[in-house]
């Protein structure tokens, strides 16, 4: 890489907007986090300032926390999304390579039909996909919802993957061929770790609408043992609207998790991204 | 990361497992219900009463979120999934639940007899002929004040209009206080603590209600636009910034002691109670000439209702029997007071402020919400247009005669009278 | 277009097995249902059964003054809606992707990982969040336009109708500007060197090369955010209704379409839900997109070069 093309002034501009952006970003993020800290008189009287001694005040917690088993809802919506993610990423690879490597008749139709489902909410079917599970009696399962969210995440997937593996080359494939490998090889072999990059995209994606799913969770699964976290937090902020403590607590520990998981999923993000990139 | 996978995936399915044992020797009746908020009174009072007195029979109640409330039911009763119990929303909500066969005919559930004729008009077929929920309860409109500022500042608890107006002109001189805490953002507290609320004195209560369902009377009739009117005087006593204010901030501006009045419900006392740090009063609608009859909205509020297709018929009957007993009455009157019992046994209520509304059934002649009986069926919806009319009066977006010709206007495209 | 050459081959087997687990879960759980819902929209009820009416709630829904009123009024709100997205979020997405990607930038991945963390969040927290920071009553909004000496721009936006639908969306770019942010790194992070060390040797650089040689390359990737925000935008729901309510006040000047089919389809408070006409919506909304996916399928993405490295 060349250095020449860096001044200084670029660098510092680059600087002032990114810094910007990011207090944009984060700014109400740390807002309601820090006011959660505080008493209820702290967060009226001082909105923007930090808990001191005289304003930390835990009692939003405690409310939350005996309210409601938030650990087990926690733990739901994780076996939900990882499932979920499991499937999409690996079906609709599978499909948009399909797609995106061999010509066959009906292929443009085929992802036309597949791109259908990003075109409807998938919650218009509703009252057909609870039939359905009422009739195969999983109702207030996991089950159901990780079948719901792969069939919700499998459109988009297979939308962006194909666009992706159109531009792996050909060379490659085409050498995997000559040396005797089965489509399947080449598909596991060559082509998935190419895509890396374009896998970890999607699966932040599909990982997002999954995790903060409010409707399928209260259609399909709303018993005590299978709520999911987002529903168990809006539950909770219906149930304590003018408890700011408690609504501000709530929210904290909804974004808390995710943003854990996130920070330590962004590094496979990023080494996937720039792992990916062939060079 | 594959291990990381296959362990979650392992974790999962033996979550799934254990998911689906259930409690095969106890009939266990789930109930449906909106009121997230009751919660704990159920779960600590009400179901442990009653299965104290029946062994064998497990109540859960499982809420909702009331804005998805309404959808989520729907979809889970097509799709036969719902609770054996329902909660059930006044009039047209439920009367199209039990006519696609969705709610049990329960007119001849033992313990029905406590209740009167009006008190069962809201959960009933059009003739009269069925009843299919008990009634539960039923909330006043009025006002809450904070007693501590009118203490302050001298002011005599308003009767009429013009004391009422004095009093705010007042608190607004002063400075101390926000006037008025309403806001327009969520719309329903606009129509319903301020348009239903003062409107019964205007169109005379079940008078005027009664002639507008006949078509004798129009939304555009004085009686119905004057409450618009009064409604737009309001704008410069509401606090600032009213336009984005929202239930939650104007329920948080009263009871921080900021704002002086509150266009209330009486579903508002336990919570009120529980966080406000100074003395509370409540008054009536304010009449518009001293000796005028007060009229005052005593709406029926929300019932319970059998699945028809649950599978535990007998027990949820035996449960619904006991809500509609005297017994269930006092402890949820109390234990929620603002949550007005519909049964003919008097109900002794300890709450001072719960007690002055009620009061006011002696001295004013009661109805309900005037956009709710049959008036509420069609499209486009006149409780929902009422809402973003009676917002709009308020902002100062509509006049009082535009917002009514409007609501008439929508009402007239599918409401045709009984000659 | 995929012309089949004729060939003597054997049937591959393979297509068939790497589309079918996707097709078999994609068309039981989603597409049947969802043709149940819109072969709803030629039904009425009538008498508690279904009757065939052809297209009379289509007729219904442009020939009533009270629906086609609600429908125009949330569709024009939709195209605002992406208008904003397309003016706003991802200019800024491309400008913070071109930023993040300079080499040897330092803090970058901070940069990247925090400008990320609105996406993941819930539309229940973002909504919730952003009422309390622009509510009057808690008062952060005006206080922090104090700061800078700017009070008086202050006014409740979400509550007035000239800027409800403004503020919401721009709220919604705050949420989703990771997005294109994201693609767009990849994409000009998988641009080789060497394109980039021939552009410096012929003497293009900085901006230069970021118009001449960079957008070009990724304009695929440009092309498939354009799409994923239109289709986006055009079944958005969420946010107007966790911050703004079903009604989406004030006077529906925050009503999109989703909004709008949420109330027709399932109703709301006294409202009842009208399947027929709620299918009829969506079959609309649905038509428009497709309508504008076409265009991307068939006018757009068979335009762009792609670049195999």
């Amino acid at each position: 890489m060349s250095t020449a093309t860096h001044s200084l002034p670029r660098t510092i501009g680059a600087h002032a907007v990114l810094l910007t952006y990011t207090a944009i970003a984060l700014f109400p993020v740390i807002l309601v986090i820090m006011n959660s800290f505080k008493s209820r008189a702290g967060i009226f009287g001082a909105p923007l300032t930090p808990p001191t001694p005289k304003t930390f005040d835990l009692i939003g917690y405690t409310t939350v926390i005996g309210q409601g088993d938030f650990i087990h809802y926690f733990q739901n919506s994780l076996v939900v999304t990882v499932a979920s993610l499991f499937f999409v990423l690996l079906f609709g690879a599978m499909a948009g390579f399909a797609l995106s490597e061999y010509r066959f008749r009906g292929n443009t139709m085929m992802g036309l039909y597949l791109a259908l489902g990003i075109m409807i909410p998938i919650r218009l079917g509703t009252v057909a996909i609870l039939q359905l599970m009422v009739a195969s009696g999983l109702v207030n399962t996991l089950t159901a919802l990780i079948l719901v969210y792969t069939a919700q995440g499998l459109p988009l997937a297979i939308f962006i993957l194909s666009e992706f593996m159109k531009q792996v080359s050909d060379d490659l494939k085409n050498a995997g061929r000559i040396d005797g490998l089965s489509e399947y090889t080449i598909f596991f072999r060559l082509v998935l770790p190419l895509v890396r990059p374009s896998m970890a995209t999607v699966a932040v994606f599909t990982m997002i609408p999954i995790w903060n799913d409010l409707w399928f969770p209260l259609i399909l699964a709303p018993s005590e043992e299978t709520k999911t976290v987002t529903l168990g937090a809006q539950l909770f902020l219906g149930q304590f609207v003018t408890n700011w403590n408690a609504i501000l607590a709530a929210l904290s520990l909804a974004i808390l998790p995710v943003l854990i998981l996130y920070v330590i999923f962004s590094r496979q993000l990023i080494r996937g991204i720039t792992s990916g990139a062939v060079k | 990361m594959t291990t990381k996978l296959l362990t979650a995936l392992l974790l999962g399915t033996s979550i799934l497992g254990s998911a689906g044992v259930a409690y095969a020797e106890d009939v266990t009746l789930n109930i449906e219900s909106w009121r997230g908020d009751d919660l704990t009174i159920w779960k600590d009072k009400l179901i442990p009463a009653f299965e104290a007195k029946n062994p064998g029979i497990k109540v859960v109640f499982a809420p909702s979120a009331p804005t998805e409330y309404d959808a989520a039911l729907g979809a889970k009763l097509t799709a036969g999934s719902a609770g054996d119990l329902i909660t059930c929303r006044p009039f047209d909500k439920s009367l199209v639940l039990y006519q696609k066969g969705n709610l049990a005919d329960l007119s001849a559930l033992p313990g029905m007899e406590n209740f009167s004729p009006v008190a069962k008009s809201a959960w009933q077929t059009d003739d009269g002929k069925a009843t299919f929920c008990v009634p539960m309860a039923s909330v006043i409109h009025g006002f809450i004040y904070n007693k501590d500022a009118f203490d302050k500042l001298g002011i005599k608890v308003p009767t009429t209009n013009e004391e009422f107006y004095a009093a705010l002109d007042k608190i607004k001189a002063d400075g101390t206080y926000i006037p008025m805490a309403m806001g327009t953002k969520d719309l329903w507290e606009a129509a319903t603590m301020g348009y239903q609320n003062i409107g019964p004195n205007y169109w005379k209560g079940e008078e005027g209600r009664q002639a507008l369902i006949k078509g004798e009377q129009k939304l555009t009739d004085a009686d119905w636009v004057e409450p618009y009117k009064e409604l737009a005087k309001w704008k410069p006593y509401l606090g600032d910034g009213f336009e984005a204010q929202t239930y939650p901030d104007s329920q948080n501006l009263f009871t921080l002691g900021r704002a002086a009045i509150y266009p209330a419900g009486s579903w508002e006392i336990a919570l009120f109670n529980t966080q406000a740090q100074f003395k509370m009063g409540a008054f009536p609608p304010p009449v518009q000439k001293a000796g005028d009859t007060c009229y005052i909205s005593d709406h029926t509020d929300i019932g319970m209702g059998l699945n028809a297709a649950s599978k535990n018929a007998d027990a949820a009957k035996k449960f619904l029997s006991w809500v509609a007993s005297p017994d269930f009455a006092t402890i949820y009157a109390n234990a929620l007071p603002g949550f007005f019992s519909l049964n003919n046994t008097p109900v002794k209520m300890e709450d001072p402020l719960a007690q002055e509304f009620v009061s006011w059934r002696g001295k004013c002649k009661s109805t309900i919400r005037s956009t709710y009986q049959i008036l509420g069926r069609g499209t486009p919806n006149l409780e929902n247009e009422t809402w973003v009319e009676s917002a709009n009066v308020i902002n100062g977006t509509d006049t009082p005669e535009a917002a009514a010709k409007k609501l008439q206007d929508g009402l007239d495209s599918w409401y045709k009278p009984a000659k | 277009m995929a012309a089949e050459t004729r060939p003597k081959r054997p049937i591959r087997w393979h297509i068939a097995v790497f589309l079918a687990p996707a097709v078999l879960v994609y068309t039981a759980i989603m597409i049947l249902p969802l043709a149940g819902t819109l072969q709803l929209s030629l039904f009425r009820n009538i008498e508690q059964s279904q009757v065939f009416v052809g297209l009379a709630n289509f007729r219904t829904l442009f020939g009533d003054p009270n629906w086609s009123a609600g429908f125009w009024n949330a569709l024009r709100n939709n195209v605002w809606f992406f208008i904003i997205h397309m003016l706003v979020q991802n200019p800024i997405g491309v400008l913070l992707a071109a930023l993040l990607s300079s080499p040897r930038l330092r803090f970058a991945a901070f940069y990247r990982t925090a400008i990320f963390v609105p996406t993941i969040l819930s539309f229940v927290i973002v909504g919730f969040a952003w009422k309390l920071i622009l509510s009057p009553l808690w008062g952060v909004a005006p206080h922090l336009l104090d700061l800078v000496g700017l009070k008086s721009l202050f006014t409740p936006w979400l509550g007035k109708e000239e800027y409800a639908l403004t503020a919401l969306s721009l709220i919604s770019v705050w949420q989703f500007v990771g997005i294109p942010m994201m693609l767009i790194y990849a994409a000009l992070l998988s641009i080789p060197d060497e394109v980039i060390e021939a552009a410096e040797c012929d003497g293009i650089t900085g901006m230069a090369q970021f118009w001449k040689i960079k957008l070009p390359l990724i304009l695929p990737s440009i092309g498939i955010i354009s799409i994923l925000t239109f289709v986006g935008n055009f079944n958005a729901f969420d946010l107007i209704y966790t911050a703004q309510g079903a009604l989406a006040g004030p006077n529906y000047s925050t009503d999109i379409l989703g909004t709008f089919l949420y109330r027709a389809f399932f109703g709301f408070q006294l409202q009842i839900g009208d399947p027929n006409m709620g299918a009829a919506i969506a079959t609309m909304m649905f038509l428009i997109i497709l309508g504008g996916v076409c265009v991307y399928l068939f006018l757009i993405q068979t335009r762009l070069r792609r670049y195999q490295f």
